[in-house]
């Protein structure tokens, strides 16, 4: 591996840092509780963006079946809470 | 295990830093605008932008080394693009609900004033509008 690549695999890891940082002040400060899901919504996406960039940096595909697995739970707990938040349970 | 040529890692690492700023930029736009449904917009450009162009990398990078078409990082883009837009709508939906109990004054009124909507009581419209 190169140092190019190296060093734009840490920039670019170092910019899902900083957005989720961005990201987390809307998680806590967020006036509604739509606002938190959806900012946990994006934290799930960074995570997944991580896994892919580390699989890229470490040459693995078991960090792509961890990011298939993170968008899979991103899907099922999202839809959850809005879920519940709209009707106040999930499965009606 | 092949060698990767350089272009292919100078590909990547441009889709790597295209993909750190798009990512920066949907988060620094979702929490600057003022209102929610303005700020569902800036993360579509994570969830688009952001996904494919680190996906790309990962199929160029994948394939060279290994030598053939690996288009497996593709599932995750796929993946989400069927799993986004409900999510999505779901979150919008609970917005509006939620904004029509509380009775907030710049929320949309509902398409039929006769049949509310399912989940909430039924309120007139207070100024006059249909």
């Amino acid at each position: 591996m190169t140092s190019l690549l190296a060093v734009a695999i840490g920039f670019a890891l170092g910019c899902y840092a900083i957005a989720s940082v961005i990201v987390l002040v809307r998680l806590i400060r967020g006036p509604r509780a739509q606002d938190r899901v959806f900012a946990l919504d994006l934290l799930y996406l960074h995570a997944l963006l991580v896994m892919l960039v580390l699989g890229i940096q470490h040459r693995s595909d078991v960090y792509f079946e961890a990011a298939l697995l993170i968008a899979l739970f991103s899907f099922v707990s999202s839809s959850a809470m809005a879920k519940f938040i709209l009707r106040g349970e999930v499965i009606e | 295990m092949n060698a990767v040529p350089f272009w292919i890692e100078a590909a990547v690492s441009v889709l790597l830093v295209a993909s750190g700023l798009f990512v920066v930029i949907s988060a620094v736009g979702f929490v600057g605008f003022r209102d929610f449904f303005l700020r569902m917009h800036p993360p579509a450009i994570a969830y688009t932008l952001g996904i494919w162009t680190v996906a790309g990398a990962g199929v160029l990078y994948f394939s060279a080394i290994e030598g053939r078409l690996v288009l497996h990082p593709w599932l995750i883009v796929i993946m989400l693009s069927m799993t986004v837009p409900v999510t999505t709508l779901l979150l919008a939906r609970v917005a509006l609900f939620r904004r029509r109990a509380a009775g907030e004054a710049d929320t949309p009124p509902p398409l039929s004033p006769l049949v509310p909507p399912a989940g909430e009581p039924h309120r007139p419209a207070k100024d006059g509008a249909p």
